[in-house]
């Protein structure tokens, strides 16, 4: 994976001492909140309901076992113990204090990590496919196009005060695993039929209270390109959003509001004459990135029998381990989703022993995924087993990825100052619900994402069943919506009706689940009957 | 284009009254609207508000002498295109940040072409002097001759 | 009742008015009435507190209980995590909350 040179390191040590003299000055009272804030904020620090609350980026999801014991230490000598995977790949700590923020990215730096840009009105951090460098059906390793990607968009000076936060994410493969056109910025790495690489570039989605889905602006952008086109982007919008209203700042509105063509048409001549600048970064820095990540040194000649005699373990293969690119190797997914558990968070000495696995059975490498799982990425299918051992003594194993108990959460009201409900609870009960392997085995894939406000960090709009908290007369009231994805086949959720209480919204997902068990076809995912049948006979079902 | 980022000992001690980074003499009238400006043939000074159209001043730039460019917030950032793409259009007079200017951005100004600050409030000159002086290196390039990283590794 | 509430500056923790100082606990916070505006632009000069702002309340036999159930999560802390609210060994506490 990616290391800094001196230049990267000189470039975070310098924002951390940039960061101490902000807060500094705040405590001194030379400056006000309304200042400080969007300075905390574009260092990743939220004023939370019960604290300060330090969102930490992982670029494109990929961590090594330093960064990740670090993450552990933080959380043990800053926090109360624990972290807790976001979105976006990231982890977040929610009892921070500001006194200390400027220390603890002192101790991120050390490890070649960072908060920057990981909140506020900024190019956010950049989010790649969990299994890249490792799937099997990927073109090729889309992180150093990533990295680039953070290089450019770390402290541009024309958009440093973006209208809305701006989100990207890349892949390279023609299964979507990280929500792409729920992106303000998408890339899709292709190939044209002269067989050179380039980039399918998506445009204008985000979620948040008005969704859209990104529109493929660029059939084929040359990858040499990338740094005029994406300036070409930021300055249509930086120039042309609108700014009296906070709510209607994001990039989609405006591509709504010109109307893709034209918005379109102004990006291209932008990038007309950002090309003439020359400006682009040149073919050997992304030799120089891409060197890091050469693959790793996989052993020949291995087998890819795994032995399954026990039951247990059978099933957790069966569920989370996922084709490698390399003979004898797999994918290993970790779930952060215990029944009963907050989804997404992990104890220090969780991250420890993922740490210590990533270190002994994965080349060093460990990733975080939006659905707020691990993944070991270069498992060798003969460790499988010393590896599933060590996550069931962790409490690490559960076997549910992308089943119904696999749910995506944000915090909600039990931490979030912006939520109008508790979204953690619901997920629980719902995972409490369905908790039965074989009851859940029997679903198959049917993914469950609860926000609790319209800001959507839940990706509600995304689920197959969404659930969106709101506040009903100062009582929490939770939405039902179908017909979501977060995959290739990207559609938006519809409203089925009228809100429940906190128990209601458990008893509609269920009434939903059974309907769908009832009309399903043989082997039909939940959405593809939802998508076959129409939301009528699940309104049906789930008002009578 | 633009000088190097660090301000000048006479630059700070003025800073209370504004920065300026430039040994011209600056221009003495009154910056005029746009709209103004686009009428008076005599005017050289032109005052840019934010989600104003720079590109209608392209073709009149070589009577320009000073461009102000208003921040009406500081969380207003349409400014920082105003200004590199006056530069990029070849614009050499001055560009002046005015408005709700704070410290935390006057390193992000001058990088897109500002020459000179007339904040709403006075701006700490130790604080400024820090800010101007912080980042050795860039990744990115702008309108100032800061050469950015990927350039310094491979020479 | 009228209650100011904040976090404050340096460490985040939510605080309570309570007259003269600022608490931990939302039983000491007092009815800060007329005086609720005033008291929190002196507050926020000394940068003791952060973000404050005025809530309605009640007193009740249990004490003070804001009125939103987002100020009473802020009182106690996560209702998922009872292990790190101020009442870690009150199984009830979560139903002050709800």
């Amino acid at each position: 994976m990616y290391r800094y040179d001196k230049y990267d390191q000189a470039m975070v040590d310098t924002r951390v001492e940039e960061f101490r003299d902000q807060v500094r000055r705040r405590i001194e009272g030379k400056m006000d909140d309304d200042q400080f804030k969007p300075l905390r904020l574009k260092n990743g620090l939220y004023l939370q309901l019960h604290a300060y609350m330090l969102r930490v980026a992982v670029p494109y999801g990929t961590l090594n076992s330093a960064q990740m014991r670090t993450l552990a230490m933080i959380a043990r000598k800053y926090d109360r113990g624990y972290g807790h995977f976001t979105t976006r790949q990231n982890i977040q700590y929610n009892w921070i204090k500001l006194a200390e923020a400027p220390d603890i990215l002192a101790d991120l730096a050390k490890v070649e990590m960072h908060a920057i840009q990981t909140s506020g009105e900024s190019i956010r951090n950049i989010s790649s496919d969990q299994y890249a460098g490792a799937a099997a059906d990927e073109l090729i390793d889309p992180r150093p196009w990533a990295e680039m990607l953070r290089q450019m968009t770390t402290f541009m000076p024309e958009f440093s005060y973006l209208p809305r936060k701006f989100k990207i994410a890349i892949i390279a493969s023609a299964e979507d695993r990280i929500a792409l056109r729920w992106h303000d910025f998408a890339l899709r790495i292709v190939q044209n039929t002269a067989g050179e690489l380039g980039f399918e570039v998506f445009a204008g989605g985000g979620m948040g209270r008005t969704p859209f889905i990104a529109y493929c602006i660029r059939e084929f952008l040359p990858t040499t390109q990338i740094f005029s086109y994406l300036q070409a982007v930021l300055r249509v919008w930086n120039r042309h959003a609108r700014r009296d209203n906070i709510h209607k700042q994001r990039m989609k509105i405006l591509v709504h509001d010109l109307g893709q063509e034209e918005f379109t048409a102004q990006v291209e001549e932008a990038f007309e004459h950002f090309l003439s600048l020359g400006e682009d970064f040149p073919p050997a820095e992304y030799d120089r990135i891409a060197a890091y990540f050469a693959p790793p040194a996989f052993e020949q000649g291995l087998s890819d029998e795994i032995d399954l005699s026990d039951p247990a373990f059978a099933r957790w293969v069966e569920r989370q381990v996922v084709a490698h690119k390399a003979p004898g190797y797999a994918i290993a997914n970790i779930s952060l989703k215990p029944v009963g558990g907050i989804p997404g968070d992990i104890t220090a000495e969780q991250m420890e022993l993922v740490a210590d696995l990533a270190e002994r059975f994965s080349f060093d490498e460990l990733r975080s995924t939006h659905a707020q799982n691990l993944v070991l990425p270069h498992v060798k299918k003969a460790d499988l087993y010393t590896v599933w051992q060590a996550l069931v003594s962790a409490g690490l194993a559960d076997a549910n990825l992308d089943l119904i108990s696999d749910l995506i959460a944000c915090p909600g009201l039990d931490y979030c100052s912006l939520a109008n409900a508790r979204s953690i609870p619901v997920a629980q009960k719902i995972a409490e619900r369905f908790a039965d392997p074989a009851r859940q085995a029997d679903l198959g894939e049917l993914k469950i994402k609860i926000s609790g406000c319209i800001n959507a960090c839940g990706h509600h709009h995304a689920g197959n069943i969404g659930i969106l908290g709101v506040d009903r007369k100062g009582s929490e009231s939770y939405q039902l919506l179908l017909g979501g994805s977060g995959d290739e086949d990207t559609t938006q959720a519809k409203i089925a009706g009228p809100g429940f209480d906190e128990d209601g919204i458990v008893d509609a997902v269920e009434r939903a689940v059974e309907h769908y068990r009832a009309v399903r076809s043989p082997n039909e995912r939940f959405i593809d009957t939802y998508r076959r049948v129409g939301m009528d006979g699940f309104k049906e079902a789930i008002y009578g | 284009m633009a000088e190097s980022g660090n301000p000048t000992p006479a630059a700070t001690e003025q800073f209370s009254a504004g920065l300026r980074f430039r040994d011209d003499v600056a221009a003495d009238e009154p910056a005029v609207s746009l709209d103004a400006f686009l009428e008076q043939e005599e005017a050289d000074s032109v005052r840019i508000e934010a989600g104003e159209d720079v590109t209608v001043l392209f073709p009149h730039l070589s009577r320009v002498r000073l461009i102000e460019v208003d921040f009406p917030k500081f969380r207003d950032g349409r400014g920082f295109s105003t200004a590199r793409m006056l530069r990029e259009a070849g614009y050499t007079g001055e560009i002046k940040a005015t408005g709700d200017v704070l410290v935390d951005l006057i390193f992000f100004m001058r990088r897109c072409g500002f020459d000179s600050f007339a904040p709403d409030k006075p701006i700490d000159p130790s604080d400024a002097e820090a800010a101007l002086t912080r980042w050795d290196n860039v990744y990115v390039p702008a309108a100032d001759d800061r050469v950015p990283i990927w350039k310094l590794r491979h020479g | 009742m009228r209650i100011i509430t904040g976090n404050d500056l340096k460490t985040g923790a939510v605080t309570w008015w309570t007259g003269y100082d600022w608490s931990l606990h939302v039983e000491d916070a007092v009815d800060a009435g007329a005086d609720a505006e005033a008291v929190m632009a002196r507050e926020v000069a000394t940068c003791r507190v952060n973000g404050p702002y005025i809530i309605d309340g009640e007193k009740t036999a249990d004490g003070v209980r804001p009125a939103h159930i987002k100020d009473r999560i802020r009182a106690l802390g996560p209702t998922v995590r009872p292990d790190l609210t101020l009442k870690p060994a009150d199984p009830e506490a979560r139903e002050w909350v709800i």
